[in-house]
């Protein structure tokens, strides 16, 4: 009998090796235990039949192209695509003979803080299946935390893995933008989309990032690693230098169950050696979500432009081309994305331009020295993942603002395209509370290092407790 | 007193690279496969493809950058150029806008009153749109069509978009320029640059102004031209109809025209077809180009004596229209080679510009040293062996001795006593041409030519028979 909640990717992989247990049979595993409570959790899209061996099973966001499965990125526009090509990382992921378990539930082309934005209804959270499990990638977050999944692929453009990992406590990496391709990915907002892990521990997001990251020939914006993917061990942080934003302490909205957590996880890591320390990024949290609502909306504007009803996904007939394009575009695309299409058209029309986008660019190019200046004094920069625990699904999503300031403080060093890391640094009234570790340019294996140390120093228990 | 006007004239050039694949992607850029059969998820615009860049046509930009004197940017970024149109798969197209490869160059356009600078403001690299049908309605456009087909074989096939500043005064100068563009564009080897085939496209920014001013007063953009005449055609009706309207005391608006080569008539494009504000901004899928200096100087050492400078240099032995002609027809190298090995310099242009050229003969084929030796026989052999010769010049080991063979006789000593023979065999015709009848000398002049082979010179022998019996 298999514990599809507590075996984790690592010991998947073991039992595989040792000859104890096939792919298909942890595959089947899965989709038994989807059978079981994906009803409840709505993490899935679809499932997939297991058509490769040799690897532990895994669940792809619904932005993931996968050839011949249908790919949606949560989006009625996409109904009934099937892609004729792998994503690259799809394409890794099945060299690695890790078969597909499915295809997760996420915001509409990969743009929320909760699910609520599928076209296909949100996904629920598997410590409270009343509250949202977080977004865009809610889907892998509630699959990883429910037992669905050992471990999973999100996409990352303002905290899409981040903040879904805090909320469901999973560990998920978003990863310096350059070291994953995002070819064959549905895009959002190309200069922030980013690929990455979501597993129950750092080790395995580790051996994840491992067998995705690396330069593509398809991707021109990859790059190849500086160094090989090393798996944590290390328990101590000593000789650790940690900085802590000076602003985290003034923000607004962040709960007092957060907060503490927070604090206590910064303890842990003092109590391990860390060096504790302020740094300071102002124009991170004052300007950050502006420029963001900025720059990604713009590059969203003209990604899907493409979803024209030409070449593929649905399309409503019209007398011209022109009326055919309209009406299968207002029927095929969701609230979010178009209130982002007019908000990035509006950024990049002329002589608006300089105002906006161009000024957000500038801004962006202040947040990256901003970023580079505290990470010259610290190893790594602490916060909060996300200022409050997994709300009521229903709660924000009348409210775009409100739904906006989730990412608060993950958005900086996504502009900045630094990695970042979310560990569960424990629970408040009952949900999981992330701890957001930021790290330099190709810093991974410091967050991993560090991450590692926390996770087990902290010794979360990321089985939700009703379900243990 | 009435106004005299000067044209204005910007000209827009597009150039479809011969690159063996597209832009962006792996696809054979290639012309008469089947439709749509030159696709794949990137030049399809696929959810999630991405472009990678071809670096042949980046070689080939920065190349005819340096060709035409221009600036090299330090770093160049691709831009995309966003608007809604079924042969654009991606909703937009990635083009070049505030950084483009190559700025500020020149061209210069001999005349016969002296030499035109063109200046050439940039260059840039494009992908190509693909081809759409419309079928249905009357106007053959998009607007009232009931059915829009598209080709995307020839979506994100590379494409040089050429920008000249409003450096040009007249049809003629467009032309001129045209040809030589062209020229210098198929002597780099990098584009066929066929208006029939569109893989030379020309659209022509078209305003005037009143004689000795410098104002830029309002232009019309004219488009769908597809051959030089018509460009200095579409021109031309452009400037009467411009001119009109201002005499009249009217004022000339933004348009964009197509001119239909048919009527001679400029028809405005339905301003609906056309977005104003295409939202410019860096393409977040490419990175910036920084053209490296080795690359560049390799470029520049592999160019040869641009088209336009070696139309001067030659209009100073020959004129300058029989320069233009053999230099925009490629024909000037072996013109060259030609008069080199011994041919006199006007007999060779003739030859080259017309016969050659005539019968369809490919210069690179001929051999210089066999064309210099039936150019200098010309006037001495039969035209129809002549013209034989030159159908015959391009194949392999031609050679010209046959005929040199059929050199023609001409002189006296040769023919004399063939004429004394006839004569003397033939009194009674003698007798009645003496008595009158002139028609006779055709029967002489038939009868040496039969007995020399054909060989003789028929007006020399006419008038050796005419001294001979009237003498």
């Amino acid at each position: 009998m298999i514990d599809t909640l507590r075996l984790t990717a690592e010991e998947g992989l073991a039992l595989i090796e040792g000859g104890q247990l096939s792919s298909a049979e942890l595959h089947a595993a899965y989709i038994a235990a989807a059978g079981e409570r994906d009803e409840e959790l709505h993490a899935y899209l679809r499932l997939c039949e297991a058509t490769e061996s040799g690897g532990v099973p895994i669940a792809l966001k619904d932005v993931i192209s996968t050839k011949g499965v249908e790919t949606t990125a949560g989006s009625k526009i996409l109904a009934g695509y099937v892609p004729v090509f792998d994503s690259t990382v799809a394409a890794r992921c099945k060299a690695a003979g890790m078969p597909i378990i499915g295809k997760t539930n996420t915001d509409e082309f990969a743009m929320g803080s909760s699910t609520e934005n599928s076209a296909y209804g949100p996904s629920h959270n598997p410590w409270d299946p009343t509250r949202v499990p977080g977004g865009s990638g809610g889907g892998t977050a509630a699959a990883v935390s429910g037992g669905l999944a050992p471990w999973g692929l999100g996409s990352d453009t303002g905290g899409s893995i981040k903040q879904p990992s805090a909320l469901c406590g999973n560990v998920g990496l978003r990863p310096t933008y350059g070291t994953v391709s995002r070819f064959g990915i549905v895009a959002f907002a190309s200069s922030l989309d980013q690929i990455g892990p979501v597993a129950k521990t750092v080790r395995d997001v580790a051996l994840l990032y491992a067998i995705i990251a690396g330069r593509d020939a398809n991707d021109s914006t990859t790059v190849e690693l500086p160094g090989a993917v090393e798996l944590p061990t290390t328990e101590s942080l000593s000789d650790v230098r940690i900085g802590i934003p000076k602003q985290v302490w003034d923000l607004a909205g962040i709960e007092p169950g957060v907060r503490a957590s927070f604090e206590a996880a910064i303890e842990t890591a003092r109590s391990l050696g860390a060096e504790i320390g302020e740094c300071d990024l102002p124009l991170s949290f004052d300007y950050g979500m502006a420029c963001y609502y900025l720059i990604a909306p713009a590059e969203a504007s003209s990604n899907l432009a493409r979803y024209d009803g030409v070449r593929y996904g649905p399309r409503v007939d019209a007398p011209t081309y022109r009326e055919m394009v309209e009406q299968t575009r207002d029927a095929g695309f969701g609230d979010e994305p178009k209130r982002r299409i007019m908000l990035g058209t509006y950024a990049l029309s002329a002589g608006y331009y300089d105002a906006y986008y161009g000024q957000a660019q500038r801004v962006r190019t202040l947040l990256i020295r901003e970023h580079r200046a505290a990470l010259e004094q610290f190893d790594l920069i602490a916060t909060p993942t996300s200022p409050t625990v997994a709300f009521p699904i229903g709660d924000r999503a009348a409210d775009p603002l409100a739904m906006y300031a989730c990412d608060v403080m993950t958005i900086p060093s996504c502009l900045a395209g630094l990695p970042g890391l979310n560990i569960p640094s424990g629970l408040s009234e009952g949900l999981p509370v992330g701890l957001q570790l930021i790290g330099s340019q190709f810093g991974e294996n410091a967050l991993f290092r560090a991450g590692h140390a926390l996770e087990r120093a902290i010794g979360f228990d990321t089985v939700p407790e009703r379900l243990r | 007193m009435r106004t005299t006007w000067e044209t204005v004239v910007g000209l827009e050039i597009h150039v479809q690279l011969k690159t063996r694949t597209k832009m962006f992607c792996r696809c054979a850029a290639g012309y008469g496969a089947g439709e749509n059969t030159q696709t794949c998820p990137v030049c399809l615009g696929f959810p999630g493809a991405l472009p990678v860049m071809n670096r042949t046509a980046i070689e080939w930009t920065v190349k005819l950058g340096l060709a035409l004197g221009c600036e090299i940017a330090p770093r160049a970024v691709f831009a995309r150029k966003n608007y809604f149109y079924p042969d654009l798969p991606k909703g937009y197209q990635i083009s070049q806008y505030d950084m483009p490869f190559c700025t500020n160059g020149s061209m210069i356009v001999p005349l016969p009153e002296g030499e035109l600078t063109v200046g050439i403001v940039r260059a840039h690299l494009e992908e190509d749109a693909a081809k759409s049908v419309h079928v249905g309605g009357q106007t053959g456009r998009i607007g009232g069509a009931r059915t829009t087909l598209v080709d995307y074989n020839r979506g994100g096939t590379p494409l040089l978009e050429i920008v000249t500043a409003p450096d040009i005064h007249s049809s003629e100068e467009a032309k001129r320029f045209l040809l030589l563009l062209r020229q210098t564009v198929v002597e780099l080897g990098i584009s066929d640059a066929e208006m029939e085939k569109g893989t030379l496209r020309v659209d022509a920014n078209v305003s005037v102004r009143p004689m000795g001013s410098d104002e830029l007063r309002t232009r019309c953009e004219i488009k769908n031209m597809n051959s030089f005449n018509y460009i200095a055609r579409g021109i031309e009706a452009e400037v009467a109809r411009q001119i009109a309207i201002w005499e009249a005391g009217g004022e000339v608006k933004q348009e964009t025209f197509d001119f239909d080569a048919g009527s001679g008539t400029l028809t405005p494009r339905r301003s609906k077809e056309e977005a104003d504000d295409y939202r410019y901004f860096p393409e977040p899928d490419l990175v910036p180009v920084e053209p490296p200096a080795e690359m560049i100087e390799r470029l520049r050492a592999e160019l040869s004596e641009p088209p336009a400078a070696r139309v001067v240099r030659l209009g100073k032995e020959l004129d300058l229209e029989r320069a233009l002609v053999l230099v925009t027809g490629g024909l000037d190298a072996l013109y060259a080679a030609t008069v080199a090995a011994g041919a006199d310099q006007l007999a060779a242009s003739n030859v080259i510009a017309n016969n050659l050229v005539g019968a369809g003969v490919d210069p690179a084929t001929v051999d210089a040293t066999e064309l210099a030796r039936l150019v200098s026989a010309r006037e001495r052999i039969p035209r129809a062996a002549f013209d034989e010769a030159i159908a015959k010049s391009g194949d392999p080991g031609f050679t010209a001795d046959p005929f040199l063979a059929l050199e023609v006789v001409s002189d006296a000593s040769e023919l004399d006593p063939v004429i004394e023979a006839i004569i003397a065999a033939n009194p009674g015709q003698v007798a009645a041409f003496r008595g009158g009848k002139e028609g006779l000398l055709g029967f002489f002049v038939g009868q040496v030519m039969k007995e020399t082979g054909g060989k003789a010179d028929p007006r020399a022998v006419s008038d050796l028979v005419r001294d001979k019996l009237l003498g």
